[in-house]
């Protein structure tokens, strides 16, 4: 099967709804929509496809797509697909319906070109995840921050040029420091076997010296630091997420945040086996802060946005320790957290959307008492605040165990560290729950309860959570091969023997900086 | 039958289902048959199953079921899967029944309820769910599923007049420090897991009884974390803060959580895992200690609150120290005993609290109650029971045979001595007069000016009513399934028992000593009731006097209090966060990067003054840049 569609599909239906906005505001919503739907759906007859057994994947590959695209650099139109992937595209896909949804009544402005940029989020991350070309990667990587910039600038609230420059900015230093780390890979590849290619594939076990191992290493390992983000590369997300609209906060939190993730798995460890060993220590301390400064943060806002915002940090914060604790568990454990926090992040948002489109403020001391008017909304509110502080039963909970667990046999104290985050974001949540829902009624809005439209929506994200939590094997089975083998390749790099050779490399290098010229080589 | 047992929490989930989807739509009868049949055809079936289990015990009297496989990873494979033997079926037999009667018990006393009758009656059905599953889950994640459950429901519970400020923080309370606990029983189960490489109870400890030396310090590791969770959930010294405060739930939430069921989770891991805390004798003594800590610092507390609720808290955290002390001295079954006993009389004496509270519209303080005796005469006689059996009066009431097993035990056992007794032996001491202090203060006396304004005061009807009775029989006629040496020596309860739990090797005093701990106890008991008849009925002014003493106050503070741990903890933990919270709200971090924008910012500032759109200055510029380029290259 060719893999475009699932890249082309999203443009063709974005392209779709921004000419069609021309004419009507609710064209846009029906195209990106059935757009988003069908996408969500292929992507579902894929899984049961393989899951099923009704076609068999080649090693972990379900599907691959490979055309030269500028074969002078190696450079390669090379698209796969394996469990890990899939996940995630159906993650991005679902998250996209919702999107739509959600911005049904509360986008009014330029609609058309508004689910336009919406799609092309869809687009670009679906070739993030799909990419296993270098360059191809870096480019969609770049194309999926144009979209987010204008939604932010456009739709956002109050705030929104600051936010949306600091983002920009940011992101936009950080994916320097990858173009800089992937041409270094490059070199580094051709140098070695005179073979210059962009290829994932072949560029997985490049050898190379110790130290350009870290720096190269540590390019990549700091752009996606800043996506998911790492503390203290973090101070873009609360801004953007706050000041987007809805469906850019989904969309961030839901989806951008899992590239920084995504790229963590894909390459920072496996292209750099040994680095991200020695690197693991470090890593796991900042996850660890992470966890406890997000939550710490968290606590402290009068915004309720800015509140879930930071709730996010301390929750990617054990994707990282998930990441580089490497075993099976915590890596399974860390796929899991993307998704259950990929579902619980947008819920909490679509929450505060809601309440904001109905009493037009955010501010956590204006709530109180809601419970009273919307128990409907109240309940939802409160499934996800447990969601958020890890209630078993929930698929939050499996992650942080499998993290945990995992993480335990690397390293106790930095665990029990960890752990000690459950026990801050059983403070925010419960703060949350009591500043918005509990206590006296401080305002005198009158209030309506969700909609139908708002309540599928939680209801399909609720009935997410809950599955993931009572019955997780299907996606523990679905990454499970792409999981094994990344770990089978890293660890066979780690193993003695190919420590030794990493050690020639290193004394080679040692050699050649002694010599005359420098240690310039051709 | 055994093949039912699954249907016994799902009864009370579908219940929950039923209620929370269609609550709003559904009448008030509607929703009590519902919420509290749920719980009653849970029982049925735990009625069946157990007589099944005891008529034709399965194989090594245990009976295992699994529904799914949660997940598998790295061999790491635990399932929904429920584990029945005489311990868990204690448990969920305590559970089911006393949770019925007590639903029973809500359909009226709920009543005036409007919106919140479907809430209440699902969130108390999600409870037992989730309460039977703690007891039944075959491994320790299962367990962590249910146990975590509990607490949720209890936070959703103890918050449910969520409109008063007061209830919410009283709720968030009970969960973050029961989670304090928790996290450290969530390390355990790590530590067993890369130990032993399983999280299946019975598999765990056999393997633990293999790999674990007694005594080394990796067995004590996992037992004390396991200890710091059990001491969470039960309300026991340090993490006890949270269980008076939980009072502000509705009554009957007091009676099923935070009296009968929940905060006995904590003994029940202990006795579940008991082959861990065997390796670990330290730990175990250490349980045995915090044990009679716990029951004299609550005991103490009891003495001066004047919210009866208050009273019959402390009662319960007193009380379950009893509990870790028989476990802590390796009397296991004792424990479970005193637990079975004490979920029935104090269930009895919330209950009864409860439809006094009701009847004297939401009055709490006892000293505002008064004479009760007469206009509440059915309410008045089942308390009295529940009382007697709480204070242990000799011989007519089964908390005395429960209490008097422990009490003996602690010095009894290889492990106790003493000192344990002498704690026991007061706990009995200072129980009997806060509970006495108690019914004489509500039921006894002159009706005061508030309950007058009262009259007349309206009966409760058959719902409350027929509860109250159920446990009062109980609460008396149960203790006979367990009778000491001297009274004939009937071990149908420990008998049962010791085919899941180790049997209790005692020291085996004499004949003579045991019937003169015996009397000790008695005598306890009695006195306490005793001084406190003299003290509240008697001459007027004697009160007043004890109270005039120089130290009196500070004490009646420091105990009204809780000894002051609220405060501590405030000091040590909550104040501190939230001071750090605040004060960085604005990020610390982000002023790096704000600083950058600033200099950036200035920069340019500085840039653009020279750009004046002087002919002048330009010239002037061009110049000085000249020069200095010159003199550079001739210098250099």
């Amino acid at each position: 099967m060719s893999l475009a569609w699932i890249l082309l599909l999203p443009l063709t239906g974005g392209l779709a709804a921004w000419i069609a906005g021309r004419w009507s505001d609710l064209w846009p919503r029906w195209i990106s929509l059935g757009t988003a739907l069908l996408h969500l759906l292929l992507l579902v007859v894929t899984w049961g496809v393989f899951f099923a057994g009704i076609e068999t994947a080649q090693g972990a590959w379900l599907m691959v797509y490979k055309q030269p695209w500028i074969p002078q650099l190696g450079i390669s139109f090379h698209l796969a697909v394996d469990g890990l992937s899939l996940l995630l595209l159906l993650l991005a896909s679902f998250l996209t319906v919702l999107a739509v949804l959600t911005s049904w009544r509360s986008v009014t402005r330029s609609v058309g070109f508004f689910h336009f940029n919406l799609l092309l989020i869809l687009t670009a991350l679906s070739g993030v995840f799909i990419a296993f070309d270098l360059f191809l990667f870096f480019a969609f990587w770049e194309i999926s921050l144009l979209p987010l910039y204008f939604l932010i600038g456009i739709w956002g609230y109050e705030n929104r040029v600051y936010a949306t420059t600091k983002f920009f900015i940011i992101t936009q230093g950080s994916g320097l420091l990858m173009l800089l780390a992937i041409l270094g890979l490059v070199v580094v590849h051709w140098q070695a076997t005179g073979v210059m290619t962009f290829d994932y594939l072949e560029l997985l076990g490049t050898p190379m010296s110790e130290s350009t191992a870290f720096w190269l290493m540590l390019g990549f390992f700091i752009a996606f630091a800043v996506k998911l983000p790492v503390v203290p590369l973090h101070t873009w997300l609360p801004d953007a997420h706050t000041q987007a609209p809805t469906a850019g906060s989904v969309a961030l939190a839901g989806l951008v945040l899992k590239i920084g993730a995504y790229g963590m798995l894909r390459f920072v460890v496996p292209i750099f086996p040994q680095a991200a060993a020695d690197f693991t220590l470090i890593a796991m301390i900042l996850a660890v802060v992470g966890i406890l400064y997000g939550a710490l943060l968290a606590l402290g806002q009068t915004d309720l946005k800015r509140m879930v915002a930071y709730t996010s940090i301390s929750h990617m914060g054990f994707v990282l320790l998930g990441i580089f604790a490497w075993n099976e568990l915590a890596l399974q454990g860390a796929v899991i957290i993307m998704l259950s926090h990929g579902f619980s992040a947008a819920a909490l948002f679509m929450m505060v959307g809601d309440l904001q489109h109905r009493t037009h403020t955010r501010d956590l001391g204006s709530f109180g008492g809601l419970w009273a008017m919307m128990p409907r909304m109240g309940g939802m509110g409160l499934f996800f605040a447990m969601a958020s502080l890890g209630l078993p039963g929930l698929a939050s909970f499996i992650g942080e165990f499998l993290v945990l667990m995992g993480a335990f046999q690397v390293n106790v104290p930095l665990t029990v560290l960890a752990s000690v985050g459950l026990v801050a974001a059983t403070v925010y949540s419960l703060w949350m729950m009591q500043k918005v829902y509990y206590g006296a009624r401080t305002g005198d809005w009158k209030l309506d309860d969700t909609s139908g439209r708002e309540t599928a929506i939680m209801a399909s994200l609720i009935g997410a959570t809950l599955g993931l939590g009572l019955y997780p094997q299907p996606v523990l089975t679905t990454s499970g091969n792409a999981l094994a083998q990344m770990r089978e390749f890293v660890d066979k790099a780690r193993t003695p023997t190919a420590r030794s050779a990493a050690a020639e490399a290193r004394k080679e290098d040692a050699v050649a900086s002694t010599t005359p010229d420098g240690g310039k080589r051709p | 039958m055994l093949e039912l047992l699954w249907l016994i929490p799902a009864f009370p989930l579908l219940g929950f289902l039923v209620l929370m989807l269609a609550g709003s739509r559904l009448s008030r009868t509607e929703v009590a048959w519902v919420g509290a049949g749920s719980v009653g055809l849970s029982a049925v079936v735990t009625l069946v199953v157990g007589l099944t289990f005891m008529a034709a015990p399965p194989a090594g009297a245990r009976f295992t079921q699994t529904l799914w496989v949660w997940l598998d990873v790295a061999g790491f494979r635990p399932a929904f899967a429920f584990y029945l033997d005489a311990l868990s079926l204690t448990m969920i037999f305590v559970v089911t029944f006393v949770g019925f009667l007590i639903h029973l018990y809500s359909v009226e006393y709920m009543m005036e309820e409007e919106e919140g009758y479907s809430r209440f009656f699902a969130y108390m059905n999600l409870f037992v769910c989730a309460m039977l599953t703690l007891l039944l889950a075959d491994n320790l994640m299962l367990l962590l599923l249910g146990w975590e459950g509990v607490g949720l429901c209890s936070y959703l519970l103890i918050g449910f007049f969520y409109k008063e400020e007061a209830n919410g923080q009283a709720a968030s309370k009970a969960f973050i420090v029961t989670r304090v606990g928790d996290t450290a029983m969530l390390m355990a189960l790590f530590l067993l897991f890369a130990e032993l490489g399983t999280l299946d109870i019975q598999e765990l400890l056999q393997r633990a009884g293999q790999q674990f030396q007694p005594g080394s310090g990796l067995a004590t590791a996992v037992a004390l974390l396991l200890l710091g969770g059990a001491v969470g959930k039960s309300a026991q010294l340090p993490l006890q803060t949270w269980l008076p405060d939980a009072m502000a739930g509705p009554t009957p939430v007091s009676a099923l959580i935070h009296a009968a069921t929940m905060v006995t989770a904590g003994v029940y891991l202990i006795a579940r895992t008991h082959v861990l805390f065997t390796l670990a004798p330290a730990v175990l003594t250490l349980v045995a200690v915090i044990g009679t800590l716990t029951l004299l610092m609550a005991g103490f507390a009891a003495l001066v609150q004047y919210d009866i609720k208050r009273v019959l808290a402390y009662s319960t955290i007193s009380q379950i120290g009893y509990m870790f002390l028989a476990l802590g001295v390796g009397a296991w079954s004792a424990a479970l005993f005193h637990f079975m006993i004490h979920a029935f009389f104090k269930a009895l004496l919330f209950l009864g609290a409860g439809a006094v509270i009701m009847c004297l519209h939401h009055e709490q303080d006892m000293y505002r109650m008064g004479g009760l005796r007469r206009l509440m005469p059915f309410t008045f006689w089942c308390f009295l029971i529940g009382s007697g059996a709480l204070a242990a009066i000799p011989v007519v009431t089964a908390g005395f045979y429960s209490k008097d097993l422990i009490i003996w035990n602690a010095y009894n056992s290889e492990i106790g001595g003493v000192w344990l007794w002498a704690g026991a032996f007061a706990g009995a001491f200072l129980t009997s007069i806060y509970t006495f202090r108690m019914v004489f203060l509500t039921f006894y006396r002159d009706a005061t000016e508030w309950v007058k304004k009262l009259m007349p005061i309206q009966q409760p009807g058959p719902c409350v009513h027929i509860p109250l009775g159920v446990l009062a029989v109980l609460s008396v006629a149960a203790g006979v399934i367990e009778l000491p040496h001297t009274m004939g020596k009937l071990t149908l309860f420990s008998g049962f028992l010791n085919t899941a739990l180790p049997a209790y090797h005692g020291v085996h005093a004499s004949f003579g000593t045991e019937l003169l701990f015996e009397l000790l106890a008695a005598a306890a008991s009695l006195g306490g009731i005793y001084l406190v008849w003299v003290l509240v009925m008697g001459p007027p002014g004697l009160m007043q006097r004890i109270a005039a003493l120089p130290w009196a106050s500070d004490l009646e503070r420091l105990w009204l209090s809780g000894w002051g741990f609220d405060r501590l903890y405030d000091t040590l933990f909550v104040q501190p966060y939230l001071w750090c919270a605040r004060v960085n709200k604005d990020d610390f971090i982000d002023g790096g990067y704000r600083a950058v924008a600033f200099v950036t910012e200035m920069l340019h500032f500085v840039a653009t003054l020279t750009q004046t759109g002087a002919v002048r200055w330009y010239a002037t510029g061009i110049a000085v840049g000249a020069v200095l380029t010159v003199g550079l290259v001739i210098l250099l």
